[in-house]
């Protein structure tokens, strides 16, 4: 990563690693937007960057020439071992139709809005003691003492794996989500520790079956047979991978906007009514959750010469910034009572967590601004930002105000 | 004037039901539902409305 070449114009050479775009991508997808508002690069083998909403709308919604077979873009399109298309290495999001509904299926009722609310008390407590943990001091870094902490605790319980396994679980999504741009013979011995871990966890539950995912999932039968080993595994990584790196990222994104904007800070705090309104502005306006897909064949698309298996980053936050589908697009509007965003992406893959994340981020946010009414960035710190197609703060170095 | 929900589009986005609760809710799968008939009078169609324009998946249909 380190020899590698410095982007010089992102509509022709896009790389969501570089580090002008992690620091800050919406003016670079602004300019996009205005100039292709299709970028191309040759990096990662080849791949397309769609910037409005209406071109991000079509490629989700159109499982005929996009595949879901690979959803993170890395250097290697033709991993070992992945089942390929409908099914992929993780369904049901990376399966195509007509697998897809059939994993989907599967998870709905354990993600809908009736057993997701009954988590509220749960999630409550463990925030507050988070927010005990950190003793009243003054200065805290609201990403990796308080937001990161949230999401693994809530998927642990979910999938019912040791709730202090906060830490191994933060390593693999590094590993998945943000170390992507090695070569694959690099990046594939990284995957070894999370499968051992994995086949140590579904050993557990087969021999001492119990109340949660994992065992629900090893018993739950299709047509009257159980679901495969391969299908299992891929589900429960999906489920813990997608369910802590973007929900944290979100609490942490959020933390930072009423970090930096005490009016807004001051509203929330005086007019807890408007949560729901700030939640959802939240969502679209920090969207963290970038989503890949490949070209099923050569093709002509929004004006593009598409290569087979040439990847598409689906810039849902770019879309959540397009001037054509919000009015002032570019503008924190924290009441926006019209605010069709696409965070949780659009179609047939809407994430399947989106009542769970939903709810974290409203509880997350909830109990730190009764903690903390008032708070500004440490000056003497640095806040960074992760890299790769899942957006947050990564240390959110605060000073506390009161 | 009614309200419906084509389940064909539905995705679960899941602001419907928080939007107006009254209107609708949501079933076993996390997808939207409208409760009863889905008939509107003056009061609720602003409310159904409101949850229609933020549909993400434009799936809730308004027959004025």
């Amino acid at each position: 990563m380190t020899d590698k070449k410095p982007v010089v114009d992102f509509a022709t050479d896009w790389d969501h690693t570089d580090p002008r775009w992690v620091e800050d991508p919406y003016p670079i997808w602004q300019d996009l937007r205005e100039r292709c508002p299709v970028a191309h690069t040759e990096r990662y083998g080849g791949g397309w960057f769609p910037t409005t909403h209406d071109v991000v709308s079509a490629i989700a919604n159109d499982t005929e020439h996009f595949t879901s077979r690979l959803v993170v873009v890395t250097n290697n399109k033709y991993p070992e071992g992945a089942p390929p298309a409908p099914i992929g290495g993780a369904p049901p999001i990376t399966s195509d139709p007509p697998f897809h509904a059939i994993a989907r299926r599967l998870l709905l009722p354990a993600f809908a809005p009736g057993p997701i609310n009954a988590l509220e008390p749960q999630i409550r407590a463990l925030c507050r003691k988070h927010l005990d943990e950190l003793n009243g001091e003054s200065f805290i870094d609201a990403a990796s003492q308080y937001a990161q902490y949230i999401p693994p605790g809530v998927i642990a319980h979910m999938l019912g794996f040791p709730a202090e396994d906060g830490e191994i679980f933060r390593d693999f999504v590094h590993v998945v989500l943000d170390l992507i741009d090695l070569s694959p013979e690099d990046r594939a011995p990284l995957f070894v520790p999370m499968a051992e871990y994995f086949d140590q966890q579904i050993a557990d539950h087969v021999a001492h079956p119990r109340d949660d995912l994992t065992s629900y999932l090893l018993n739950v039968e299709v047509a009257g047979a159980k679901l495969s080993p391969e299908h299992v595994r891929g589900t429960m990584v999906l489920i813990l991978i997608a369910g802590i790196d973007t929900t944290w990222s979100a609490i942490g994104a959020s933390l930072w906007h009423l970090a930096t904007h005490p009016e807004d800070l001051g509203r929330l705090v005086n007019e807890p009514d408007l949560m729901p309104l700030a939640i959802e502005e939240f969502l679209r306006f920090y969207a963290p959750v970038t989503m890949a897909r490949l070209v099923k064949d050569d093709m002509e698309f929004a004006g593009c010469p598409m290569k087979k298996d040439d990847w598409i980053l689906l810039g849902f936050p770019a879309a959540n910034r397009d001037p054509a589908a919000f009015d002032a697009a570019d503008t924190f509007v924290i009441d926006r009572a019209l605010n069709r965003h696409a965070a949780f992406g659009l179609g047939i893959h809407r994430c399947v967590g989106s009542n769970l994340a939903r709810l974290e981020l409203r509880v997350a946010i909830e109990e730190f601004i009764a903690r903390y009414a008032k708070f500004e960035l440490d000056s003497s710190k640095v806040v960074t930002w992760a890299q790769g197609q899942v957006r947050g703060p990564r240390h959110l170095p605060l000073r506390i105000l009161g | 004037m009614r309200v419906s929900i084509d389940t064909e589009i539905c995705q679960g986005q899941g602001r419907c039901f928080s939007i107006a609760p009254s209107i609708f809710d949501f079933d076993e799968l996390g997808n939207g539902v409208v409760i009863g008939d889905g008939t509107l009078n003056e009061e609720t169609l602003s409310l159904a409305r409101l949850a229609q324009s933020n549909c993400p998946e434009h799936a809730i249909f308004i027959e004025e």
